[in-house]
């Protein structure tokens, strides 16, 4: 299983979505609770700090500077959270437990704000967070009351430190848990495609296995199977009417072909009444041939034969019946060619191909006027094998292409020439037995456009193909 | 030669025993697979005729079994099923050749007398001879009256099967599966133009033809 299928199966996208909402409603939740622990707690230190300078401020009344700076200095003395400062508005330092003015920009005025201190903590001067307000006292003194909030500091910088580790491990737990679902699911997909590939390639008998555990997949694959068992008896019931419908049609006709040879043979070989009877036989043969036809049609066409497969070289066949024709080409005055020569693979079975090619050339050969050409082209590309006869006859017209393939038709032009009207239909039958396609179109031999040109489009040829064009690189 | 014929219908056995001993076999008949079976293993046949549906046994499933009792007898398979697959499994059952119904008389004689033919083998030969015409296997030369003749390897081919079946009729269905190793049927004549084409070779400038045309059957290569 490759890394890109896995990505591009739905559950992994799923999961992906989900795991994304997931992460983002994580940080949300943190983030809110950040914020209202943050406020929550700035609200009680706010208020302590309100306080304090409502009862300074009172202290400044009544009493003055002096005043301030007994309390401020009492105060201080205490020790604890509070911070004070008292300072002129040059901000030299007066009185107070913090000695320096802290680093505060003038905009910030007389709002609460946060601030770094030093302070000695065991000895050491150590660097710690507070928060306060200024408040400027009538007669050029500033005042600083301050908290110490280095605790609660700490515990809301845990939440923003933590907060990217906690959405990426949820989103790396989620796509590894996502993976290994898809995963998953894929196996058991890939087992329902495998079987099916096998299905459409003809083993009919080829069943979907089940886990076991009677989840939706093993219902999936159960209803499979029984359209499988389903399909399996309609093509068996097909083919038991095929075979039987040849065996009880062709049982009488050997009868009667028996019969006519028999009479034959009694009667004078010159006399009138043989050769009339010699007729007979050739029309029956006639009928035979349009039998077996329609026969291998239905059978091909349905996919009910059992005909082997196998890997062929297509410009083999081709060669054969090339070679097979070019007497009779070379009789009508046709040029008969194949381009290019050399192996190309495909999957298939080699009495069909020929049949089919050979129905093709024989129309070619036939449309074609003295002095034309019929050429035989194989064309292999990454896509598939194009096997193509075109020819420099009057062609077919566009709206009768489709029409000509079905079975009996014959255009108004042909319809004193010899044949049953099955050919092309053959060939359709013997193209949907290999997966193939057979399409009419405009011939692109130069000096022949009106002509026809009959494609077989097999799929993908096997393998050989890419090999030979990676060795000539 | 012996021959025998396992066919349950009637009629078509009746037809098929009479035509073979008009020309000049010993037959026997049986009209279902267990007898045609016991017959088979009973007594020497140069030929069995066999058809592939048959009540009591099947035709492939007697053929199965005359092998498996060392019974080396060719076997022509007649079916009136259809062909394209059933052919192939009638040959790998152990059949030697598959003719399907109807057949014409001619074809099945003309096969029968080839199933023999391949029988007897007269030892690797290296060349053949019909009347003034020589075939060299091993140089792949062709000669008539001492003159050299020039052939396409198809055409050679062709020649080589004719002339080992010298003095037989061969259909052109027997030419196609032989020479060509195909098994399908051209909608025009292709063979008999190959045919003309080899005869301008081996018999134009020559006052006795060997390359015959038999009506209503096929060809044969023939001194006289």
């Amino acid at each position: 299983m490759r890394t890109g299928q896995l990505l591009r199966t739905q559950a992994f996208r799923i999961v992906l979505v989900y795991v994304l909402l997931f992460a983002l409603s994580v940080a949300a939740l943190l983030a809110f609770t950040y914020w209202n622990t943050r406020r929550t707690l700035d609200a009680q230190t706010d208020q302590i700090i309100e306080a304090e300078i409502t009862g300074l401020a009172e202290q400044y009344t009544h009493l003055g500077v002096r005043g301030l700076v007994e309390a401020v200095r009492a105060r201080s003395l205490h020790g604890g959270q509070a911070l004070y400062l008292v300072s002129d508005t040059q901000h030299h330092y007066i009185t107070g437990n913090l000695n320096a003015w802290p680093q505060l920009s003038e905009a910030q005025g007389s709002q609460f704000v946060e601030f770094d201190y030093e302070r000695p903590v065991d000895g050491k001067l150590e660097t710690r967070r507070a928060r306060g307000r200024m408040f400027a006292l009538s007669g050029d003194f500033i005042l600083l009351v301050a908290q110490d909030v280095h605790e609660r500091y700490l515990t809301t910088r845990m939440f923003t430190t933590t907060l990217p580790w906690t959405v990426g491990l949820i989103l790396l737990l989620g796509l590894a848990g996502g993976a290994l679902m898809s995963r998953n699911m894929l196996r058991r997909l890939d087992a329902i495609n495998r079987t099916s590939g096998e299905i459409i390639k003809g083993d009919l008998t080829r069943r979907v296995p089940l886990a076991g555990s009677g989840d939706e997949f093993d219902l999936l694959a159960e209803n499979l199977n029984r359209m499988l068992d389903r399909i399996e008896r309609l093509m068996k019931g097909l083919r038991e009417v095929t075979d039987s419908v040849a065996h009880d049609l062709r049982t009488p006709l050997n009868r009667l072909r028996n019969r006519l040879e028999e009479s034959v043979a009694r009667l004078h070989a010159s006399g009138a009444q043989a050769s009339e009877i010699e007729r007979a036989i050739a029309e029956t043969d006639q009928l035979i041939g349009t039998f077996n036809a329609l026969l291998l049609i239905a059978e091909t066409d349905a996919g009910t034969t059992r005909a082997a497969m196998t890997a062929l070289d297509l410009g083999e066949v081709a060669a054969d019946v090339v070679e097979l024709y070019e007497p009779l080409a070379e009789e009508r005055r046709v040029k008969l060619v194949l381009l290019p020569p050399g192996p190309v693979t495909v999957e298939g079975n080699r009495s069909l191909i020929a049949q089919a090619l050979a129905n093709l050339v024989d129309n070619a050969i036939k449309y074609t006027p003295e002095g034309g050409a019929v050429r035989i082209r194989i064309a292999a590309a990454d896509t598939g094998v194009d096997l193509s006869v075109a020819d420099s006859g009057p062609g077919i017209p566009a709206e009768d292409r489709t029409r000509v393939v079905e079975r009996f038709v014959r255009l108004e032009a042909s319809r004193n020439s010899p044949g049953t009207g099955l050919g092309l239909s053959l060939v359709a039958a013997v193209a949907h037995f290999h997966n193939a396609e057979l399409v009419l179109q405009d011939s692109d031999v130069p000096g022949a456009p009106s002509g026809l040109m009959a494609v077989l489009r097999f799929p993908k040829p096997v393998s050989r193909v890419a090999t030979l064009k990676n060795a000539a690189e | 030669m012996r021959i025998l014929v396992v066919e349950d219908d009637l009629e078509a056995q009746r037809y098929l025993v009479q035509g073979l001993k008009e020309s000049g076999h010993v037959v026997d008949e049986a009209a279902d697979g267990e007898n045609g079976l016991s017959l088979a293993l009973s007594r020497p046949y140069d030929v069995a005729i066999i058809d592939r549906m048959l009540p009591r046994k099947d035709g492939l499933k007697v053929v199965a079994e005359m092998r498996e009792h060392g019974s080396a007898t060719p076997v022509l398979f007649l079916s009136a099923l259809s062909e394209v697959d059933d052919r192939v499994k009638g040959l790998k059952a152990g059949g030697d050749d598959y003719l399907t119904k109807p057949y014409a008389f001619v074809e099945l004689l003309a096969r029968v007398d080839a199933l023999m033919r391949r029988r007897s083998p007269v030892g690797v030969k290296t060349r053949l001879d019909v009347g003034d015409l020589e075939l060299d296997l091993l140089t792949r030369g062709a000669k008539r009256s001492g003159t050299d003749i020039e052939l396409q390897p198809r055409e050679f081919r062709l020649l080589e099967y004719l002339m080992r079946h010298a003095g037989q009729v061969v259909t052109r269905t027997m030419l196609l599966e032989s020479v060509w190793e195909y098994h399908f049927d051209p909608q025009t004549n292709v063979i008999d133009v190959h045919i003309s084409r080899l005869r301008a070779k081996i018999d134009k400038g020559f006052e006795a033809p060997l390359l015959h045309t038999v009506r209503g059957a096929g060809y044969m290569i023939r001194a006289h």
